[in-house]
């Protein structure tokens, strides 16, 4: 009895269940944005025209640079949610660096210097003093912006060196934006982190059972803190892009983006509770919530609204598979 | 001979891919206790559930007093009297006692709020129903792990129980207190009780079942007086083989010296622990639950904090303060906790085998699924690991093939010494006689084995050594040929040898 199991354990079945896996939720995904697609077109002859959906990608790429580290700390069961006051602080910095003249890479390395040193400290609470991350980042999302706002007042900056704007306005080639370029490329680099390297794993490993993780020698806190720098670095790499586009700093600046940015994550089919989600699926969910905004936006739907339907739309996306799954039971149980 | 007060007859139950039951029957009698045997695997687990409501029958007739009844919820099945104590009670650590036994189930005052001195009052009775001596308003978080257990029992109790089912309600219990739900089994018979008793070891059944039932992969095999059968005829009606030796030590060279371990202390939990280890030896740790035995493995492994002394290795003294530490230095640890501490139940089995090692594997930083999936597949093949493929998820595994999994998990690196916490825990005979054979292959391929076990006929038949710990203290040190389970037992429970 033994050995006819034994025997059907082979490597090459792997790769069938693989697929299997990838069939569901991202594919899912990419048939709601096609329907999107064609809907948008159907309803406005300006949706398709290359400037006007180039235009759109601004809509999301700053977000969805944070998006994608945040994909992985929420799959290691942390979270932050201080993101948005990272980008304030970050820019607060920036701006105050290049009122006193500083050239433009160093603007710039003072808002990636300002988002990972934020990340840090989130990173150190936590593992150090064994906060719940969730009120870790309640605390610092109030104390980086209250230090914006100490910092900044209610003036506004507006100084900032030539050839700054580039980052937020620029393109590299045609319709392609250096914003989008930056998260095409960030977007593999994620990818390969997570679902090619070492630390990819041990965050997965880490997410679904922290415990065995430690026994298995991993070094849990130690990973725990490179995933909220991590955060914390590319909240920096976003908060340039934004300020460069644009071209001022406020302290009130991107004002309750951590919650678009979770629900990136979580519409991109990462569990909440962490262990599972894929960095396709961020990607596709980014694309998905930017062409909805976008194509509000040309049928001139009042904002208000839009966080209506963006707010229905992740509700009724999160959990139609399960509705499915829930249908399909009942109907089983009846014949 | 009276009628049978609740009875399965022809229940299926079938899940996605598997017949979970296949046509079983069950006969409860009044006044007696049934011991329902069979591996993991077997169906056990959805036959309680099934019997309790949480599950539905897709086939077949539950009969209760003669009448066919369906459970639609826990809720019916509760009315009737039938109520379930599990392996791993689910209790609430910061509820008092008496809040426990009668939670969602309160005796309430005519203001439509909870009659607190009543439910005090009741607690007091059931508890001395079964001889467990606490007070009702203490903190359950207080108490310890045999006293849980009780408050569990206490709780399935105080409903005017008919039917009890005791689903391995040992596993986790310590020698002293198995005593004690031994003679709780006997009240409760003696009371009238019709009682289903499910575990995994003999010597219960032996000494406590009157009838017996037996199932092998979901499918009835056979029932029948336990005082006309005997243990081999049990086992080969679970395993359809028979099982000669159940420990099959063979006799190893031991070599030199390799673990020295001396004055080890900690702060609350153990005291003075020196021992050695030499190569090719199995030394066998047995101790009550909270004789510090867990502790001590734990503070060689580095997850144990505030320890001092000094830990050598090849006569070489090595500091240990993280599990990556000792896994460097050649000392692995299966927990006793396998799905909590052991295991990523969530991922597949060979990204679960190369865990510890992913760096070595690793290239640039980058995985090697080839060196990953050839890794899962020596290892797992030759412990015998059942699964469909080796991407399969661990938490589809049986408990039995899981710890393979851990153990495979842990000889892929290479290790020098091995140390098993309850290596055997709550799994079925088959694979506990694969463990035990492989534990003799270990040491004789090189490797050192320490055993924690507080099963007797494990420790006795399979280690070299045997240490005795209480209370955080080693208390005896007895050779493979003086050891006895009465020398043994004695010393752990803080007599003394004196023959």
């Amino acid at each position: 009895m033994d050995t006819t199991i034994k025997k059907s354990a082979t490597p090459d079945s792997m790769f069938t269940s693989k697929l299997q896996g990838l069939l569901r939720w991202e594919s899912f995904l990419v048939l709601i944005v096609f329907l999107v697609c064609v809907m948008n077109s159907y309803l406005s002859p300006y949706f398709l025209d290359p400037w006007n959906l180039s235009d759109a990608t601004f809509n999301f790429t700053e977000k969805a640079l944070i998006a994608l580290p945040m994909a992985m700390l929420i799959i290691a069961k942390e979270i932050d949610i201080s993101v948005a006051a990272i980008i304030s602080l970050s820019s607060t910095l920036m701006g105050l660096v290049a009122q006193m003249g500083a050239p433009v890479y160093a603007v710039a390395f003072v808002g990636i210097l300002a988002g990972a040193a934020c990340g840090l400290f989130n990173g150190v609470l936590v593992t150090r003093f064994k906060i719940p991350s969730i009120v870790v980042t309640i605390g610092t999302m109030s104390l980086f912006r209250g230090i914006s706002y100490i910092l900044l007042g209610d003036q506004v900056v507006r100084d900032y060196p030539d050839g700054f704007e580039f980052f937020g306005q620029g393109y590299v080639y045609w319709v392609f934006s250096f914003e989008l370029v930056l998260f095409a490329f960030f977007a593999l680099v994620f990818y390969w982190l997570l679902h090619r390297t070492t630390f990819g794993r041990y965050t997965y490993a880490i997410g679904n059972n922290p415990t065995a993780s430690y026994y298995s020698g991993i070094k849990v806190d130690k990973h725990r803190l490179i995933l909220f720098t991590l955060v914390g670095v590319m909240s920096g790499v976003a908060s340039i892009l934004l300020t460069s586009r644009l071209g001022s700093t406020r302290p009130s600046i991107a004002m309750g983006w951590e919650l678009s940015i979770i629900t990136m994550v979580v519409l991109g089919g990462v569990s909440i509770l962490g262990g599972s989600g894929t960095i396709a699926g961020v990607v596709l969910a980014v694309i998905l919530m930017g062409l909805v905004t976008f194509g509000m936006g040309l049928l001139n739907i009042p904002g208000i609204v839009m966080t209506i339907i963006v707010g229905v739309m992740l509700i009724t996306v999160v959990s139609l598979p399960v509705l499915i799954t829930l249908y399909k039971n009942k109907k089983a149980k009846a014949l | 001979m009276n009628n049978a007060i609740f009875s399965l007859k022809k229940v299926s139950k079938v899940f996605p891919g598997v017949k979970a039951l296949d046509g079983v029957d069950l006969h409860l009698y009044p006044g007696q206790v049934t011991a329902l045997i069979g591996e993991n695997g077997a169906g056990k687990s959805t036959l309680v559930k099934t019997m309790t409501g949480i599950y539905q029958p897709d086939g077949g007739e539950i009969i209760f007093n003669g009448k066919s009844v369906q459970f639609h919820s826990p809720h019916d099945s509760h009315a009737l009297g039938i109520t379930a104590i599990h392996q791993e009670t689910v209790l609430f650590d910061d509820l008092a006692v008496a809040e426990n036994i009668f939670l969602g189930n309160y005796p309430m005052t005519k203001h439509f709020s909870i009659d607190w001195p009543a439910m005090e009052a009741r607690s007091q009775e059931i508890l001395s129903s079964i001889n467990a001596h606490m007070n009702p308003n203490q903190i359950l978080r207080e108490l310890s792990i045999g006293q849980k257990h009780m408050v569990g029992i206490a709780r399935a109790l105080s409903v005017d129980a008919k039917v009890v089912i005791l689903d391995e309600p040992t596993a986790a219990l310590s020698h002293h207190e198995i005593h004690e739900l031994y003679e709780l089994v006997n009240t409760l018979r003696d009371q009238g009780k019709a009682i289903l008793f499910i575990t995994h070891k003999f010597d219960e059944i032996f000494t406590l079942a009157d009838r017996y039932t037996v199932f092998r992969d979901g499918s009835f095999v056979g029932e029948g007086f336990i005082k006309d059968t005997n243990e081999a005829q049990l086992v080969e009606m679970m395993v359809a083989r028979s099982i000669e030796a159940t420990y099959p030590k063979k006799d190893v060279e031991i070599g030199e010296t390799l673990l020295e371990v001396s004055n080890l202390c900690h702060t609350t939990e153990f005291a003075d622990i020196s021992f050695s280890l030499k190569k090719g030896e199995i030394l066998g740790v047995y101790g009550l639950v909270g004789s510090g035995r867990t502790e001590v493995m734990q503070a060689l492994f580095g997850t144990t904090d505030h320890v001092t002394g000094s830990v050598k290795m090849n006569g070489k003294e090595v500091i240990i303060h993280s599990p990556k530490e000792a896994i460097d230095n050649g000392i692995v640890y299966v927990p006793e906790e396998r799905q909590k501490q052991g295991i990523v139940l969530e991922l597949p089995i060979y990204q679960n085998v190369s865990l510890p090692q992913m760096e070595r594997l690793a290239k640039h930083g980058q995985i090697d699924q080839e060196g990953e999936m050839a890794l899962a597949r020596q290892y797992c093949e030759r412990l015998q690991v059942k699964a469909s493929c080796w991407d399969e998820k661990v938490m589809n595994l049986s408990g039995g093939n899981q710890q393979k999994v851990v153990i495979a998990k842990w000889l892929a690196t290479n290790p020098k010494v091995i140390i098993l916490d309850e290596p055997t825990k709550g799994i079925d005979i088959g694979s506990k006689a694969a463990v035990h054979e492989f534990m003799s292959e270990l040491v004789d391929s090189g490797l050192s084995v320490i055993m924690v076990s507080s099963e007797l006929p494990e420790i006795l038949g399979m280690s070299d050594r045997i240490l005795v710990m209480n209370e955080g203290l080693i208390v005896g040190e007895l050779s493979r040929a003086d050891a006895t389970p009465e020398k043994v037992v004695s010393l752990a429970t803080g007599g003394s040898v004196t023959c």
